[in-house]
């Protein structure tokens, strides 16, 4: 069963990935997103990261996609056109790209041992209560750097949007 | 005992990452090539919840947590960059984003 539910929600979020790169419209790549995101909150579940799955959907499938649809139906700019150095990418680019593949999943294969298995429910510790006793212990000064950081990414992005910059 | 090979988990964000790079490098839409980085961070994100599973710790769940905001402050700053960019040159294609090119 755990295989049956692994081997789903890989190949959604494999061809999910293919196609945010195949599809010339950035609409259809934001949707193949929006898929890849959900297909991961799944494993995310398998792995018992409650908390971690739960904030995937509604922080990026929900909020950070939201935002990207929103700016593409804005600009609403239509398809875009490759450029000739595109055609040398897919010749060349693919096999590389498979290369560099087959050489991580080589180390992986070689550095961690084998017999390893993820089964569902062995790992609990992944629920809001846990992973919020770390975050406002052992975790507190990156917790509040990060809020700064956030407030300094709003402001910025209320002054980049409505600012002329020539 | 079922159960998965942890090895398929980091394989299968290995994949995202190199998906993510290629369409990093393949697209020429500069929201596609930010959804590209997405992507990475999302296969990045993977890894780090494996490897909580494997060590037993909520540490990676903590991290995951951080590159989710991090990722969120780059697309809000991101997107608002293009808007800027789209309203003062009408296109989204980064071939033709070159001003300080010389």
């Amino acid at each position: 069963m755990d295989a049956f539910l692994f081997l789903t929600f890989a190949a959604i979020a494999v061809v999910c990935g293919i196609n945010i790169i195949v599809q010339t419209h950035p609409i259809s790549s934001a949707l193949s997103l929006v898929g890849v995101m959900g297909a991961l909150a799944v494993l995310y579940l398998m792995l018992g990261a409650e908390f971690i799955a739960a904030a995937q959907m509604i922080v990026y499938a929900g909020a950070i996609m939201v935002l990207f649809v929103f700016v593409i139906m804005v600009l609403n700019a239509g398809g875009e056109r490759l450029t000739k150095r595109s055609a040398y990418v897919r010749i060349f680019g693919v096999p590389l790209m498979a290369m560099f593949l087959g050489l991580i999943a080589f180390v992986i294969q070689a550095a961690l041992p084998r017999g390893e298995m993820v089964t569902f429910g062995a790992f609990t510790r992944g629920g809001p209560a846990d992973v919020g006793r770390a975050l406002f212990t052992q975790y507190l000064l990156p917790f509040e750097v990060v809020s700064v950081l956030i407030l300094i990414a709003l402001i910025g992005a209320i002054v980049l949007a409505r600012k002329e910059i020539d | 005992m079922s159960g998965v090979p942890l090895n398929w988990y980091l394989i299968l964000s290995a994949i995202l990452f190199c998906l993510g790079i290629a369409g990093f490098l393949y697209r020429r839409n500069i929201i596609t090539i930010f959804m590209s980085i997405e992507l990475m961070l999302n296969g990045v994100n993977l890894s780090f919840v494996t490897f909580s599973y494997k060590f037993k710790q909520v540490d990676g769940h903590i991290f995951t947590f951080f590159v989710m905001v991090v990722a969120a402050a780059e697309a809000a700053v991101g997107l608002a960059i293009i808007l800027t960019v789209f309203k003062n040159r009408q296109t989204l294609q980064v071939d033709d984003i070159n001003s300080m090119k010389n």
